[in-house]
């Protein structure tokens, strides 16, 4: 990922427009707090600069950092909610800053900070390295046929929605099993059910994932389905509905449900062998 | 709608589980009240759908044994364990975490003894099963819904019979739109098109075309009604109420069931 982890480097032209072009036109003023800090800890810092209609919160921060504190870490990338760099908090929310206007806060204060389920590194930013090796704990898609595949559509609807990811890891942020109790040693969050679902219902992947989803690294039991994940999933993925849940049934299949089970056990089968077909 | 969304996302956030828990009390209450002390459901044609199916109650059961004890576990543990009342109950009982803010999460109770849905709740998994006994159920309340319209041997439609007709409609799409069918019908399969039974004969590949085609449109059907399951669940519960308050009050007699024809 070519993210800008900007230090006082990256600048996004729009915000120097917003700085010294038509900000102080209407002599309209905004004020923001964003948390200034590292992994030793921090405090909010409160800035004032010139708000201009159309501002997203990253317009902001940017701003912020171009006149008032270079040495603000802040990251991002396309400005477009596309590659999923710029997510923090805001009022305590996971949000995108470049897809979020300031006009959605208009007489609220306005409190940036970074993603807390993750490690600060400075100011903004968090480290979001754990989640890689989560992904890499997970088997990859598998295929005895070689691509190009050919698909009926039929078969691959359901794979669009999961393919929407933006891997902006605000699921993972809000997911409270993280974030409050700190399981990230034995559960994968919710981007990484998403990828599982994807690979899971796939016609032409030959893995087999329940166990490592119920017995190992992804943890699936700990969800309690209660949606917020995909309450803050900025590209509209029903994570909870669509993932999660077809993966809990499908788990249930291999491991609770007393029916399969004598199946199952008739047949000389074990649990977690299931490749759906 | 967009209004009614950011209306809703300036409520502060215990305004939700609040909410939520007392409408869960005030039912279960009311649900107690049912199971224990009414024993009669009837009037006329009308059936409370709280006593659906309706079973006799064997002579060496304990008198304090009432129809709705023997029926009424399959269609409240259908929602006890029901993925959108988990989801209501965890946030609004258990506060596990009672909304979505840094401020709520901050309530959550904490501790190293978090064990989601891999303890006790474990017990949810069985959801499929009362699925598979609320089918049931609701065939029933079909049929006594269709025994409403013959109020008096003939056919006819009083208020009554649109009550249940309207408590049934609803209680079925809260059943089908079930993540737990819409599992069965088709989430368990990873490819539609490989349909295979073997056969070879124009009647057995047109055979195998019907089921992929039947199973790919129940697979999406149930998935548009399942995207509002909450309401379901909501709109049905709601109406369980009003449909048994209503029997209630024609077998008190503080109000008659209007013929419409």
């Amino acid at each position: 990922m070519d993210d800008r982890t900007a230090d006082g480097g990256g600048l996004a032209p729009q915000a120097h427009a917003n700085a010294n072009g038509t900000a102080g036109e209407n002599g309209k003023t905004t004020k923001l707090k964003i948390f200034r800090g590292d992994a030793e800890g921090g405090e909010e810092v409160e800035y004032e600069l010139p708000m201009v209609e159309g501002m997203v919160v990253l317009d902001a921060v940017l701003n912020v950092q171009a006149e008032q504190a270079g040495d603000l870490a802040v990251r991002w990338n396309c400005k477009a909610a596309h590659c999923g760099s710029c997510s923090a908090e805001i009022n305590g929310k996971p949000k995108l800053l470049c897809k979020t206007r300031m006009e959605e806060y208009d007489g609220e204060e306005i409190r940036v900070h970074p993603l807390k389920a993750f490690p600060v590194i400075k100011d903004l930013v968090s480290d979001v390295s754990w989640n890689y090796e989560v992904s890499r704990s997970m088997t990859p898609f598998t295929s005895d046929a070689q691509a190009p595949f050919t698909m009926y559509e039929e078969d691959v609807e359901r794979l669009y929605e999961p393919k929407k990811c933006i891997e902006c890891f605000m699921c993972q942020d809000v997911c409270h099993v993280l974030r409050t109790h700190n399981k990230h040693a034995e559960f994968a969050g919710p981007r990484f059910f998403v990828r599982a679902q994807w690979m899971e219902m796939h016609p032409m992947d030959n893995q087999n994932r329940l166990k490592y989803l119920h017995e190992e690294r992804g943890g699936v039991g700990y969800c309690n389905i209660t949606k917020c994940c995909t309450e803050v999933c900025p590209v509209g993925i029903k994570i909870t509905d669509n993932a999660i849940i077809p993966l809990k049934e499908r788990v249930a299949d291999e491991y609770y449900d007393p029916a399969k089970w004598l199946m199952r056990k008739l047949r000389g089968n074990r649990n977690g062998a299931r490749n759906g077909g | 709608m967009a209004s009614i969304t950011a209306a809703k996302n300036r409520l502060p956030w215990w305004v939700g589980p609040i909410t939520v828990s007392t409408v869960l009390v005030l039912f279960t209450v009311y649900a107690m009240y049912v199971v224990f002390f009414r024993p009669d459901g009837q009037y006329q044609s009308l059936l409370s759908p709280f006593y659906s199916p309706p079973v006799g109650i064997p002579g060496w059961m304990p008198g304090w044994v009432t129809a709705p004890m023997l029926v009424l576990w399959i269609p409240l543990g259908f929602r006890a364990t029901c993925y959108y009342y988990r989801k209501a109950y965890y946030r609004a009982f258990f506060w596990d975490p009672p909304a979505c803010s840094s401020k709520a999460q901050e309530r959550e109770p904490r501790g190293n003894n978090y064990n989601g849905e891999r303890a006790l709740f474990i017990l949810n998994n069985i959801h499929r099963y009362f699925l598979y006994g609320s089918i049931i159920v609701v065939a029933f309340l079909w049929y006594e819904t269709a025994v409403s319209f013959f109020p008096e041997g003939g056919f006819g439609m009083t208020i009554g019979s649109l009550v249940l007709l309207t408590n049934i409609v609803l209680l079925s799409g809260y059943t089908f739109s079930c993540h737990s069918f819409r599992h069965l019908v088709g989430g368990n399969k990873d490819c539609y098109s490989c349909v295979k039974s073997g056969g070879s004969t124009g009647s057995e590949v047109r055979s195998e075309n019907f089921l992929r085609k039947l199973r790919r449109k129940t697979y999406n059907g149930v998935s548009v009604i399942n995207g509002q399951h909450a309401s379901w669940a909501w709109a049905s519960l709601f109406m369980l109420l009003i449909a048994d308050l209503y029997i209630r009050l024609l077998q008190a007699g503080v109000i008659t069931d209007l013929r419409i024809f």
